[in-house]
Parts: C-alpha cells; structure tokens; sequence
C-alpha cells in the first residue's frame, strides 16, 4: 500500500508540473468563470435559470472535453514516459507492477477529477456568496458524474497505453476510441434504424453501451425527468429502468466499464515487456 | 549470485538476444560491452525483470520478474540516459530512498562526494538539470542503499575528471560485497574498472574473458607534461583534469585516477604534436579510506 500511495504521489507531482495540466486547468476553470462573466446565471432555458441553468450549460461542455481530454492526456504521458525511458529507471526500483499500476491510475485520477470539481465547486461558492440559490441536489449528482466520467475514461486511456507501444499509435488508438463513441451517439444508430434492420430496443441497447450516451442521457434525465428530448428512445430506457434506475445506472455502468478496461490494462501491462 | 540460461528475446521476428547463458559471481565486475544493437540494453532489461524473455534469469536463485521487489531491493540502476522526470530533486530522492529503505541524507551525502550540493538543486526538476547533475544524483541513488548488484549503463560518461575519480573510489569501497555490471560501447571506457569482459555480438556472447585485476579503483597517478609551447586549447583540456601549470606554462603537473588512465591518454593522444615529455607513476600515497582499512 505504501508503494501505491508513493506512485500515486509521484505521478500527481508530476502531473502538476506538466504542461497539459496547466492548460486543463485553465480550460475548466476558464469555462465557469466565463459561464459567471456572460451572465449565464441570468439566462433562462427550459426553466432553468439561476446556478441550474450554469451547472446544466458547464456538464453539457464537460462532457464534450473531458473524455478526450483525459484519453489524449493519459496515453501521451504514459506512452511518452515509457519512450523517454521514465519507466526504465522508475521500474529498475523495488515498487510492484499493482502498486505501480493502480498507484499511476489513482494519482492521475485525483488530477483529472479535482480541476473539474473545484471549478463546479467554485461556481457553488461563488453563488453562495451573490445569495443565488444552489441546487445541492443537482450539484451533487453532477460531481457523481462527473467523476464517474473521469474514472472512466481515465480506465480506457490506461487500456489503450498498455496496448500500444509508441506515443504515436496510443494517440491515435484514443482518438479512434472517442470518435467512434461520438459516432455512436447519433450518427451510426440513426443509419441503423433508418434501414430498420434491428429492433429498436437493440438500438437502444447499443446506445447505452456507449458511456458518452450514457452520460449525456444522465445529464438530460436531471431537468428532463421524462426524457421528452430523447423522443420514443425514452420509452425503453424508463421503461427497463425507471427514472431514479437510470440515475444509478448511469453512475454503475461506466464505473464498471473504467474499472474492467483498467483491469484488462493491467494485465496487459503485466504480462508485457514493462519500458 | 547472477544467473542467465540459455535467455533469448525477440521483437517482432528480430532475435536481439540468442540464448545467453552466463554466471556471474558476487565480487566480480563485468563490462559487457559491444556494438549498438548488440543486445546489451536488452540483456540488462532482462536483469532487472522489465522485459519478458525465454530461458531463465535469477539473482541469488530468485527470478525478478516473480520477485520483482525482493530482488530489486538488492540491486542499484543507473542508466545511460537519465529519465525526463520533471519532478524535484528532493522528491526523486525521497521516492527512491523511501522504495529501497535507504536514507535520503546518505544519497544526499554520497552526491556532496561526487560534488552535487543536493541542497542547492533540491527543489529543482529533475530534467533540468545538467547531464552530469542528473548522472550524479542517479549513481548517488544507486550507492545509496545496500545493493549487491550495480547495473551501470556508461555511468561515467557525463562526469568530469574529478567526479569520476570520486565514483571509482566509491566503486572500490563497494566491491567485495557487489558484483558489478558496467555496460559500454567501448572497452577502453571500463577497462581499467573490471576484472571480466563480456562482449555481446547479434545477441549472442562473442568473448567471455577474465582480465588482470591490477589497477586499483581507488589507485591514483602522478602525472607531469611538459609541453614545447603553450597551447590554450591543450591548457584548458588540462585544466580541467585539475592539472596545474608551472609559471612559463611550459609544465603541467597533476593526478589521475587509476581507471581513468586511459581515457586521459585518449585525451592527451589528440595533443601529442605538443608534447615533449610525458610520465604517469603511480601514487606513494593511498586514499584515506584505503588508509583507514
């Protein structure tokens, strides 16, 4: 345990000091303080107004960076610290593959995850300061999933690190990941059911194997309990579910997805050659 | 104490190592030396458990890619390039000290010896220091612990003269109770540093030979130049293996560490036009720590 939590440590100080890290940070705390600057507080959309209305706008934006954000950034360093020879020297030391493994993946976790949550956190305490009603319940679902979001993406990034061998190949390996999940999330799907070749519960079923839909549907469901935007998709997905079913499957689901690409991950890279 | 069988590797249909099969004793001090691509790095990775291979390697009868970090306990690294690692130096310290169970201030004191003050760069990162820094800090973590194996990849090859003079006393106080692996390109490098050379060619062992053991790491020269005239590029070569100049800069006189001797000659050969006069002999005098044992 010692040796995970020193990885973990190792890899957050490393982190700090990179580049990407500066800009992710700029990004997200960037994104709340415009959202506060153009007034969105004031805006009204679907009813939404207030801190629901920023914290609807700040998922809906967070959810088109952050996986592709963290699938680029987790497999350039690992993949690029593994090129430069980091891992030569560092895995030269007495510290076990698991500890180093998890250790990378906890550290690296609490970086990708505490920008985006303090940046939330502080869009909250700066309403709280205005006297602008904060929606706790929202808030707190939200940084549920925003950091199942992370822990799942975070799970695929360290599969694909594992699997490929050059920063080169990891990269593109992850930009493959994240277009065919974007591709997935309309465009495929629609094709399918257009050509009315499979049922539409199937379709359904693909669409909520995709943890981008899967997220994107969680985030509607909070101010759209019916799913009305989704149109006769929202049939299947409340009936087999349920409204509150839903909300958990949409915090399990990825969980367990980031969880077993990581694990494969690791056994991959336990197997392998290690530099 | 380090055992390979019969060990080869392949990467995709290129056999870099070919059934290497050595044993190597505690004590001894092994340059493995040979061409780039001859298998050396390869070899070493196998060692220290980083890459998967067929055959077999153990040390002290453990293999250490099933022992990992009971085996890497015993045994110091220091690789050829260091590692990019943007993190401070004193982080770096205190991760490697804390995973080997040694002391960051005996990592801290062995650098002062090779002439790093770890205070001064301690809240620098890593990468930026200079080459000879960062080689300085790495052998210092390596010595640092109680290792019976040293892996060195070219260790000396980014040290200046006094440095180095330093890192072979350092090597002379550890070797009975290590056995040493010193990777090089060339022998003429490490030579003077081991009693066993292993070249490797196309992966496979080409000379396995035991060398006369007469040069004493801690051994020092007494060297005197006379040249015929004063050159300023010959003077600062010099001065930089700490030599000093007589008044007309005619004569130069200084020390040269035993397994240095060669490289100092590499260096001289290219000033030879200049030079009249010329002696190395060895020392009277013995280092205090050869002294005090």
């Amino acid at each position: 345990m010692k040796e995970l939590w020193l990885t973990a440590k190792l890899d957050i100080v490393e982190s700090l000091r990179a580049r990407w890290f500066a800009i992710y940070c700029l990004i997200f705390g960037g994104l709340v303080a415009l959202l506060f600057v153009f007034g969105l507080t004031e805006s009204r959309v679907l009813g939404f107004i207030g801190l629901s209305r920023l914290l609807v706008t700040f998922i809906q934006l967070t959810m088109a960076i952050l996986p592709i954000f963290v699938l680029i950034t987790t497999v350039r360093s690992v993949a690029g610290d593994r090129e430069a020879g980091v891992f030569e020297y560092l895995l030269s030391l007495p510290v076990g593959l698991a500890a180093w493994f998890w250790g990378k993946i906890v550290g690296r976790y609490l970086v990708i995850f505490l920008p985006v949550f303090a940046a939330m956190a502080g869009a909250v305490g700066w309403a709280l300061v205005r006297g602008i009603e904060v929606p706790w319940g929202m808030f707190g679902y939200y940084t549920l999933l925003l950091a199942t979001m992370g822990w799942c993406f975070l799970g695929i990034g360290m599969l694909v690190s594992a699997l490929a061998r050059s920063t080169d190949v990891a990269q593109g390996l992850a930009f493959m990941v994240w277009l065919t999940l974007l591709l997935f999330l309309d465009l495929i799907l629609l094709g399918v059911m257009i050509q009315g070749q499979v049922a539409p519960e199937v379709a359904v079923g693909i669409a909520l194997a995709n943890p981008l839909q899967v997220f994107r549907t969680a985030a509607l469901a909070l101010f759209d309990p019916q799913l009305i935007v989704l149109g006769p998709s929202a049939f299947v997905i409340l009936d087999t579910f349920g409204a509150t079913g839903y909300k958990l499957f949409a915090l399990l689901y990825p969980t367990a997805l980031g969880a077993a690409a990581a694990g494969a991950g690791y056994l991959v890279f336990r197997r392998g050659d290690l530099p | 104490m380090i055992h390979f069988q019969n060990v080869s590797k392949t990467f995709k249909r290129n056999r870099v190592l070919d059934g290497i099969s050595l044993d190597i004793g505690l004590g001894e001090r092994v340059a493995l030396i040979g061409s780039n691509g001859a298998g050396k790095t390869t070899l070493i990775r196998c060692l220290l458990g980083e890459y998967t291979h067929e055959g077999e390697v153990a040390i002290e009868g453990r293999t250490p890619r099933t022992h990992r970090t009971e085996v890497l306990a015993k045994v110091g690294f220091v690789p050829q390039l260091p590692p990019p690692l943007k993190m401070p130096v004193g982080q770096l310290i205190g991760f490697a000290a804390a995973l080997c169970g040694s002391d960051p201030q005996r990592i801290a004191a062995l650098a002062l010896r090779l002439g790093l003050d770890v205070e001064r760069v301690r809240s620098q990162p890593f990468v930026k220091l200079s080459g000879g820094q960062k080689q300085k800090i790495l052998i210092a973590i390596a010595l640092g612990r109680e290792a019976k194996v040293l892996v060195m990849d070219e260790p000396a090859a980014n040290l200046d003269p006094e440095a180095r003079k330093i890192f072979f006393e350092l090597l002379a106080e550890r070797q009975h109770e290590s056995t040493m692996i010193i990777s090089s390109h060339r022998l003429n490098e490490v030579a003077t540093l081991v009693n066993r050379v292993v070249e490797l060619d196309m992966g496979k062992v080409v000379l396995d030979d035991r060398v006369a053991d007469d040069v004493s790491l801690s051994g020092v020269l007494d060297c005197r130049i006379r040249v015929k005239r004063s050159e300023p590029a010959f003077a600062k070569a010099l001065a930089a293996w700490d030599f000093r100049a007589s008044a007309d800069g005619l004569e130069w006189t200084g020390e040269v560490a035993g397994p240095d001797r060669l490289r100092f000659l590499g260096m001289t050969s290219r000033y030879v036009a200049l030079i009249a006069d010329l002696s190395l002999a060895e020392a009277e005098k013995v280092s205090l720590r050869e002294a005090a044992t």
